[in-house]
């Protein structure tokens, strides 16, 4: 038993943990994967901070509340960005090797939607090196990791009125045993969902939402799951992601044509739009830094040299880069208060796979590292706070009986259906049909798929029987997560009827500020998926 | 192509269709299509989480960094417990990074920073804990409890950096089993996919040990101290 159990252990969770630590709770941190493997390692582009001459915090605040296109809480993004500067002192503290400008001060440049060079950078590994900047403060503060273990189940202290989560059963990977970890309270760190869109993503394997289905099976509401962020270029064919500095620097678009066509570094929800558009259009369209120099190409950019010849076997200084936009970040997730409390009383939540709601309908490229370190800190802080609040949780093997159910029964599926299959599919149709332009037909039709995916399980289930790290096993258990979060994301799409930031409907072009500048709100209520919407914060009235 | 992996002590092979692809795409492609229970570790694909790190005919590479020929043997990293089949636990060998206090001990006012001070460790904070070095080191065959490459590398990415307070407590954690304890052979510095050389940084260590008193303790063994006046060798 611990005060605080962070499930994740990826930039959100080590801020996070961190933090509790520090306000005196005893701290575990569980993850399906190894600390410096999580998503977080994939951000390149930087952390935006108004510490350059002539930006200002209020700036700061404009351009994300601009972005946010009515759905950014003032309260949230004030606290975001105003915090944000002594975040990146923060992280200057602990060792961050941030590039330098010849004034020896961070260097920082401008992505999409900043009036100014606001993104603090270490070349285009920004996320990498704060990333093991955090692993290695951790390891220095002792933080208890327990690596390699999958979230199965919340598990809840139910005493009729008075309902708490108190812990998770985990499926350790290496032994194949479940285990309970109990505390006083959890915070729910574990990224987001664009693995939805398999293939689809630029993100890792691992981005498979699993936190926000069990929050949702917990009884947690859900909010704005319809805003998907669709990052303007992947490499064509295995989108991969090729950072936003490179167009921050001044690389071009072109089309098939080899014109320029739309603005580089308009916000990533219409640039998106405006590429997929061309590549109907013309057929194709490229990303073009040769103009930007070999030296500059790998003293600035080098992992982006690296992929697209890697993937791609093109060379950035010499030949045009194929790209496309791709899923990369869901601004979606488990709602949660100013505390980063989530709607169930003990589970906090940070990071993607929360919804601070500080980007709204699009978030602005660098606010997401921004993020996990200024509510990382809230969300540990309060965590260790309320866990204080507590008394000794009642233990009950309840849950990790029932998730030993739900692995007997998968145990007994069929396999008829490959799920690996109708996981490709899954992406396919989403990218198709709820991906950069929506439709009520199209959503109607990959909701019914879905729901075929869903009655279609028991004849779906894992091949192999290992006991002992079973990914096959994890694997299909991630796509009984993602099928939940597919259905409510849907449900969502489907009743915006409105256009606004990433969320584009063709049948609905225009945004409807007077029904929609509202957050949707998702719960499940005896597995079916319920849908409302909820009123935006405005800032807090300053006496 | 004819892909042979190594599991269990047994070679497998797999034939595998996917032109152009990386080795990983490849693991996916037979564990999606033709065999389930085959088991590796992935995660971004774009060579930065340190994931599928593994061995090809011997050398190690990113899975997600390599294209492979016809015939190639696929085989887990070296000097770290197998879990199963590709997949290795890597907890004793994270384990070293606590013992070389790689993290910072920064002080109340930090100093400015020039393009120059920041150059000096660019390269060895680009790690991702991949493991590949770890699996190159020939010292484990003798000593377990080498704290290794990517952990010097580390314990060196903090000593010179010019925020870091606690230069000596550094230098102090990595004398035993460690900076003197590599051969300096060499073998981390081409399978690095950062192009890092932990054998280089390993050196820097010994100098900045020496500036700071330390010696090696293989001389110090043979009539105890320096003796300047005939080189010991």
């Amino acid at each position: 038993m611990v005060d605080v159990l962070v499930i994740g252990s990826g930039g959100a969770g080590m801020v996070a943990a961190l933090a509790a630590q520090e306000a005196g709770a005893s701290v575990a941190v569980v993850s399906k994967t190894y600390p410096t493997r999580s998503q977080t390692c994939m951000a390149q582009g930087g952390i935006n901070a108004s510490i350059g001459e002539g930006d200002s915090v209020e700036s700061h605040i404009a351009d994300t509340l601009k972005s946010a296109q009515g759905l950014g809480d003032e309260a949230a993004i004030d606290k975001l960005c105003r915090e944000g500067v002594e975040a990146v002192v923060w992280l200057d503290s602990i060792g961050v090797p941030f590039s330098r400008s010849a004034e020896s001060k961070i260097a920082q440049r401008r992505l999409g939607g900043a009036s100014t060079d606001r993104a603090c950078y270490a070349q285009d590994y920004t996320g990498l090196k704060i990333l093991h900047s955090l692993y290695d403060s951790c390891l220095k503060a002792e933080i208890e990791f327990h690596n390699e273990h999958f979230l199965m189940e919340l598990i809840i202290d139910d005493r009729g009125d008075d309902r708490r989560v108190c812990g998770a059963v985990f499926k350790e990977l290496k032994s194949g045993e479940l285990k309970s970890f109990y505390a006083k309270t959890v915070i729910m760190a574990t990224g987001g969902y664009s693995r939805v869109y398999d293939h689809y993503s630029t993100n890792a394997t691992g981005s498979t939402g699993d936190g926000l289905a069990a929050a949702l099976r917990a009884g947690a509401v859900v909010s704005d799951l319809e805003f998907v962020q669709f990052h303007p270029t992947g490499l064509k064919n295995a989108s991969i992601l090729i950072s936003e500095s490179a167009r921050g620097a001044g690389g071009h678009l072109l089309n098939a044509h080899g014109d320029r066509f739309t603005d580089e570094l308009q916000p990533r929800d219409a640039l998106s739009r405006a590429i997929d558009e061309e590549i109907k259009k013309s057929g194709a369209v490229f990303l073009d830094i040769r103009h930007l120099g070999e030296n500059f190409i790998d003293h600035e950019l080098p992992q982006e040299r690296k992929l697209a010849k890697l993937y791609e076997n093109v060379d950035p200084v010499t030949d045009l880069i194929p790209i496309k936009p791709v899923a990369h970040y869901t601004m979606g997730g488990i709602a949660v208060d100013e505390r980063a409390e989530s709607t169930l009383d003990g589970l906090f939540a940070v990071g993607e796979c929360a919804n601070h709601n500080v980007h709204g309908a699009n978030r602005l490229g660098g606010n997401s590292l921004l993020e996990l370190i200024v509510f990382g800190k809230e969300a540990g802080s309060s965590a260790a706070k309320a866990a204080k609040e507590y008394a000794e949780v009642q233990v009950s093997e309840k849950t990790e009986a029932e998730v030993e159910q739900l692995l007997a029964a998968i145990k007994s599926y069929t396999n008829e259906v490959d799920f690996y299959q109708k996981r490709t599919e899954l992406g396919a149709l989403f990218y198709r049909n709820a991906g950069i332009k929506r439709s009520e037909k199209g959503l109607l039709t990959a909701l019914e798929q879905v729901h075929g995916m869903q009655h279609q399980l028991p004849k779906m289930g894992a091949l192999d029987g290992s006991k002992v790290y079973n990914t096959n096993l994890m694997e299909f258990v991630e796509f009984t997560n993602m099928l939940t979060l597919a259905e409510a994301m849907l449900a969502a799409m489907l009743e915006r009827k409105e256009s606004r930031g990433a969320h584009a409907r063709v049948d609905f072009s225009e945004r409807d500020d007077v029904l929609y500048n509202r957050h949707s709100a998702v719960l499940l209520h005896n597995r079916r998926v319920e849908i409302g919407f909820t009123q935006v914060r405005a800032k807090v009235q300053e006496v | 192509m004819i892909l042979n992996i190594m599991r269990s002590g047994e070679q497998v092979s797999y034939k595998v269709s996917t032109k152009e692809a990386t080795l990983l795409q490849l693991l996916s492609e037979i564990k999606t299509t033709q065999d389930a229970t085959l088991s590796f570790a992935s995660g971004c694909r774009s060579s930065v989480c340190g994931s599928c790190a593994m061995r090809v005919n011997g050398k190690e590479v990113l899975a997600c960094a390599y294209k492979p020929q016809s015939g190639d043997l696929v085989e887990p990293l070296r000097n770290v417990p197998v879990i199963r089949d590709l997949v290795v636990d890597m907890e004793k060998a994270l384990s070293f990074n606590k013992v070389a206090q790689s993290w910072a001990v920064s002080a109340a006012k930090l100093p400015a920073i020039t393009p120059e001070d920041a150059s000096v460790n660019e390269v060895q904070s680009d790690c991702i804990l991949c493991g590949a070095c770890y699996s190159a080191c020939p010292v484990y065959a003798v000593n377990p409890e080498f704290i290794g490459p990517f952990a010097l590398t580390r314990n060196w990415r903090y000593v010179s950096d010019k925020r870091e307070e606690d230069v000596a407590g550094k230098i102090a954690a990595v004398q035993s089993n460690g900076i003197w304890d590599c051969t300096l052979c060499g073998e981390c510095v081409p399978v690095c996919p950062q192009g890092i050389a932990p054998k280089s940084d390993i050196d820097m260590l010994r100098n900045k040990s020496n500036v700071l008193g330390y010696m090696d303790p293989k001389y110090a063994d043979f009539g105890g101290g320096l003796d300047f006046g005939a080189p010991v060798f």
